[in-house]
C-alpha cells in the first residue's frame, strides 16, 4: 500500500515537472508547479517528515507561488508577448544541448546512487540497529520543537534575522524609483 | 518497503529537469522555476535522509532552514526580476548583457 502510494507521488511529481519544462505557456507552468509541490509534500509524508510537509504546503504553495503568479502579473504584457513568440518544442533543435546536459548528468547522478548503495552505509545500518530511526506511528513535531529550541536555537536565529534583511532587500528592490 | 535509492533516484530525476529548465528557457521567472525544482530535490533527499537520525532531527530541521532560505532568495530575486524588466523591458536571460543603461 505505501508502496503503492510513493510510486504514485513520485509519478505526479515527475510528470508534473517534465510539463513544467515541457509547456509553452508560462502560466500553465507554474500552476504544474503548484502539483509538483504538492507531490513532494506527499513524498515528505511518505519519507516520515510530517511537519516539513505541512511546511513545504504552506511556505512553497502559499508563499512563493503567490509571489511568482504576481511577479508574472506584474511583469506586463510585452513579457506576455514575448513568450507568445518563444516556440519551444521539448525536443527541438534549439534546446538539444539542453537537453544533452540534463540527460548526461541524470545518467551519472543514476550510476553514482546505484553504486553508492545507500541502504547498506555504515551509519544507517548503526541507526536501525540503535533504534535511531523514526517509527511509522510516532509524530516527531514535538521533537523537531524541542530540538529546535535547544540544538539549533542558533541557526534558527541567524535564519530570521536573514530572512528580514532578505524581505527589507526585496521591499527596497522592487520599490519605484523616484525621478532624479 | 521504500528504500533510501527509490528517494534518491526520484531526487535525481527533478534535479535534472530543474537543470533542463534552468538551461533551456528563455523567461527569467522560468529559470526561477527550476532553480527551485533543483532546491527541492535536494530537501527531498535531506527528508529522506533524516528517518536515520530520531534524536536530532538534524535533516528535517535543515530542510525548514533550506525552504526558509528558498522562500528568501525567491522574494529578492523576484524584486531584482522586477526591476530588470523595469530598465529593460524584457526578462529573457540572453538579452540582459549590460550591468547600467547608456
Amino acid at each position: 500500500m505505501v508502496q503503492v502510494m510513493f510510486y504514485v507521488m513520485s509519478f505526479v511529481t515527475l510528470g508534473s515537472a517534465f510539463i513544467v519544462a515541457a509547456g509553452k505557456n508560462l502560466v500553465r507552468s507554474i500552476f504544474m508547479f503548484f502539483i509538483t509541490l504538492f507531490g513532494l509534500a506527499g513524498l515528505y509524508v511518505l519519507a516520515l517528515a510530517d511537519f516539513v510537509a505541512v511546511t513545504q504546503v504552506v511556505i512553497y504553495v502559499g508563499g512563493i507561488l503567490v509571489l511568482i503568479l504576481f511577479a508574472f502579473m506584474l511583469s506586463g504584457k510585452q513579457a506576455l508577448a514575448a513568450l507568445d513568440q518563444q516556440k519551444s518544442k521539448f525536443i527541438s533543435l534549439k534546446n538539444f544541448p539542453a537537453f544533452i546536459l540534463a540527460g548526461l548528468f541524470l545518467v551519472v547522478m543514476l550510476n553514482i546512487i546505484l553504486k553508492a548503495n545507500a541502504p547498506g552505509l555504515q551509519w544507517i545500518q548503526d541507526a536501525k540497529s540503535g533504534h535511531n530511526i523514526i517509527p511509522v506511528n510516532e509524530s516527531m513535531v514535538n521533537n523537531i520543537g524541542i530540538n529546535l529550541m535547544t540544538r539549533y536555537l542558533l541557526p534558527f536565529e541567524v535564519i530570521s534575522v536573514l530572512l528580514m534583511l532578505a524581505l527589507v532587500g526585496a521591499a527596497h528592490l522592487a520599490r519605484k524609483e523616484e525621478k532624479v | 518497503m521504500i528504500t533510501l535509492t527509490h528517494f534518491m533516484v526520484v531526487s535525481a530525476g527533478l534535479f535534472c529537469i530543474g537543470l533542463f529548465i534552468i538551461v533551456s528557457k528563455k523567461n527569467a521567472i522560468q529559470v526561477l522555476l527550476g532553480i527551485e525544482l533543483m532546491l527541492n530535490a535536494a530537501i527531498l533527499n535531506m527528508v529522506a535522509f533524516s528517518r536515520y537520525d530520531r534524536v536530532n532531527n538534524g535533516g528535517q530541521m535543515f530542510a525548514l532552514f533550506a525552504i526558509v532560505l528558498a522562500a528568501a532568495t525567491t522574494a529578492v530575486a523576484l524584486a531584482i526580476i522586477l526591476n530588470v524588466y523595469r530598465r529593460y523591458k524584457t526578462i529573457n536571460p540572453d538579452e540582459i548583457n549590460q550591468l547600467k543603461d547608456q
